[in-house]
């Protein structure tokens, strides 16, 4: 858990600094070498780390437009995700996606950029897995403004009438872009949704990952065992702007200083040195993750990418007759997993 | 309403000041009016589309919303029914998924339904466009699509003069009109606009009436029938193409629905050449809908056709597969370039 929490971290410093670059003086959202809108999830880790220690490769996880921790987390390849990112041939869908688009059949991650957009496929995964006599889950995430959705609410109910192994988690950062939770839901905290489906609701007060690994542990083997869906929802914290030059004018000082002052790896870390791990072995963890880093993003950069003609590729899988591309343009992946 | 003769004008406004500079006057004059939507109120809109409203009107007026687009416009879409005159704001327009059936099914189909006995005067506001990379899901452009269903107004300003005074219109007009703003028109701190859109604007409300479109470069080669961003590409592309002694109309149609067909015939019997260019995709679209009218109108005078649309595929992410895709100055240049060979 450590180890994918530093590395989701550092992977979002890192972004950022790449993702600023070219957009000075001016900020311009399309200059630099990753364009477009960027929402980064430092401060969520937790949240992704204790729920996919408990997923295999075959268990589904649909994520939200902030998706990059919890990619990490599912075991998302990192050098094809980060070439993704950057628009890049080799990238996870050939640089059509973007970050908010990431698609990794291998391990059975996706996610999307429209809000609780993916708790309807999360149910269908499950339901797959139920209608095949399997013991695979999925996992839906969604951000604490995500639960007024009507896809979620419409996810929560079918998946409790047909009993399906779903875990949905929320990722409550106090924030949904500039509206505080508080001015949207009357409900204190996401997880008393579950109460109106028959469901359980599971609440971790605090971003720390032990206790979400937890909470999951039960959810998931809750869900495995056919006992049908659970909502966890995990207090995060978001550390940065909604999306990078987001100048979070409408966010009180305080509360992004309380979110500076909170930081849930440090705190698995304090966990660790009280089990007896000392300062250098918490080293070996967090060098190795950062090189897996520094080198995925200089892998990607140095990728080509994609040619215009590209873009005519992957309207279908199977081009009707008259199409740019006769041929599917490569083989469809098996969605990966298994034992 | 006529079109106003603009009085003494002395200050140039982007897009979106012009937008809330109406929206203020409106809501001034008539307690009806309200604005609701997602970050509207603290941030001013993600695209500035609400700026400064609520220091003015408060939270009442200026409502932040749940993520719930189907409840809130659907909300919208009942307070028209009851007489009150809601804006209601989608943020992107690629969301109106979420809540298409109360936009298609009950804001578009009220009046129809009840025979004409019950109105639904709203405006539903939406961002258009790419051209940052964004990717497929928050590029969209999809004029068509409103402007395809009956019993919606469809509207698209590509200037800030315009943006007002079809504002004010929009937000009078007794039937549910979509009003859609390009991203890159707006003037936002995070994206740039080009030169045209910021104009000069008087201060005093005026309207501009729905199906007129506008002239806004005057030619007698060939017509650009365009809206919103595309407008201001096809400056570029006039420009450049008068080097040559290609002299471009260029037509901005201002609103779908109702479309003004006169102004384009009219053109198209000057000219004899048609180029449509929109940033939505190409098939079943506006391109599609421009020509054919042109053609059951015009057939013995039209010389040559160009259409200039995404060509049917979602909004790629990387910078070289969305200039492919999205039309740009160079397209609008071979395609007048073609239709005059
Ligand atoms: C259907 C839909 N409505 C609105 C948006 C715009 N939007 C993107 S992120 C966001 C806030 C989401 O808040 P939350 O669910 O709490 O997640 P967080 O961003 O805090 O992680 C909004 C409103 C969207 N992407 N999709």
């Amino acid at each position: 858990m450590f180890e994918d929490m530093v590395t989701a971290r550092y992977y979002e410093e890192r972004l950022q600094e790449e993702y600023l670059e070219g957009k000075q003086p001016a900020f311009d959202i399309s200059a630099g070498p990753i364009p477009g809108e960027l929402h980064l999830a430092a401060g969520q880790e937790a949240a992704a780390v204790g729920v996919c220690q408990h997923l295999r490769d075959d268990d589904a996880v649909t994520a939200p437009h902030r998706p990059h921790h919890v990619a990490i987390a599912k075991g998302v390849d990192l050098n094809r995700m980060t070439a993704e990112i950057f628009g890049r041939k080799p990238g996870l869908s050939g640089g059509k996606g973007g970050h908010m688009h990431l698609y990794d059949p291998d391990v059975n991650f996706a996610c999307s950029g429209i809000i609780a957009e993916g708790c309807p496929p999360a149910v269908g995964a499950g339901l797959a897995a139920k209608k095949r006599n399997e013991d695979g889950v999925a996992a839906a995430y969604l951000g604490e403004g995500a639960i007024s959705q009507g896809a979620f609410l419409e996810s929560l109910n079918l998946a409790a009438v047909q009993k399906l192994p779903v875990v949905f988690v929320v990722e409550d950062n106090d924030w949904a872009i500039s509206m505080p939770k508080e001015r949207v839901s009357d409900v204190e905290d996401g997880s008393q949704r579950a109460g109106g489906f028959d469901m359980p609701g599971v609440r971790v007060d605090y971003d720390d990952a032990t206790a979400v690994y937890d909470a999951a542990e039960e959810a998931i083997g809750r869900a495995r065992a056919g006992n049908g869906p659970t909502l966890l929802e995990v207090q995060v914290h978001r550390r940065m702007g909604h999306f990078m030059g987001d100048p979070e004018t409408y966010r009180p000082d305080e509360d992004k200083e309380a979110a500076q002052g909170r930081d849930s790896i440090e705190r698995l870390a304090e966990e660790l040195r009280a089990a007896g791990v000392d300062d250098g072995d918490l080293d070996e963890i967090r060098e190795p993750a950062r090189d897996r880093v520094d080198e995925a993003i200089a892998w990607a950069k140095e990728q080509p990418e994609p040619d215009p003609e590209d873009a005519y590729e992957d309207v279908f899988v199977n081009p009707p007759s008259g199409a740019t591309t006769d041929e599917p343009t490569h083989e469809l992946a098996e969605p990966g997993g298994g034992d | 309403m006529a079109q106003q003769e603009p009085q003494a004008i002395e200050r140039d406004l982007t897009m979106s000041r012009a937008m809330v500079e109406a929206i203020g006057h409106e809501m001034r004059e008539n307690d009806e009016v309200f604005y609701m939507g997602e970050d509207v109120a603290d941030y001013g809109g993600i695209f500035d589309s609400t700026e400064g409203l609520l220091e003015e009107f408060g939270r009442d007026r200026v409502m932040d919303v749940p993520i719930s687009e189907t409840a809130y416009l659907g909300a919208a879409v009942g307070a028209a029914q009851r007489g009150m005159r809601p804006i209601a704001e989608l943020m992107f327009v690629d969301f109106f998924g979420v809540a298409m059936d109360q936009i298609y099914n009950v804001m578009a189909k009220t009046a129809y339904m009840s025979g004409g006995s019950v109105a639904v005067p709203m405006v539903l506001t939406a961002a258009v466009g790419g051209t940052y990379n964004d990717a497929a899901q928050h590029s969209q452009t999809l004029y068509g699509t409103f402007a395809h269903l009956p019993g919606m107004k469809v509207v698209v300003p590509s200037t800030a003069y315009d943006a007002k005074g079809l504002m004010h219109n929009a937000i009078r007009d007794d039937d549910p009109v979509v009003y859609l703003f390009h991203k890159r028109l707006m003037g936002i701190g995070w994206m740039p606009a080009p030169d045209g859109p910021k104009t000069a604007v008087p201060e005093e409300p005026y309207v501009i009436p729905f199906g007129s479109a506008d002239v806004k470069r005057e030619g007698a080669d060939v017509t650009v029938v365009t809206l919103g961003l595309h407008v201001h590409r096809a400056f570029e592309a006039a420009e450049t193409l008068a080097e040559d002694g290609i002299d471009v109309e260029v037509i901005d149609l201002r609103s779908l629905v109702p479309l003004d067909t006169e102004t384009i015939l009219e053109s198209i019997g000057k000219t004899g050449r048609l180029v449509v260019v929109d940033e939505d995709y190409l098939s079943f679209g506006v391109t599609g809908e421009i020509v054919a009218t042109v053609a059951e109108e015009r057939l013995a005078e039209l010389e040559a056709v160009e259409r200039v649309a995404v060509p049917d595929v979602p909004i790629p992410y990387a910078r070289p597969m969305e200039d492919e895709v999205v039309p740009n100055v160079d397209d609008i240049e071979a395609a007048v370039r073609s239709v005059c060979s």
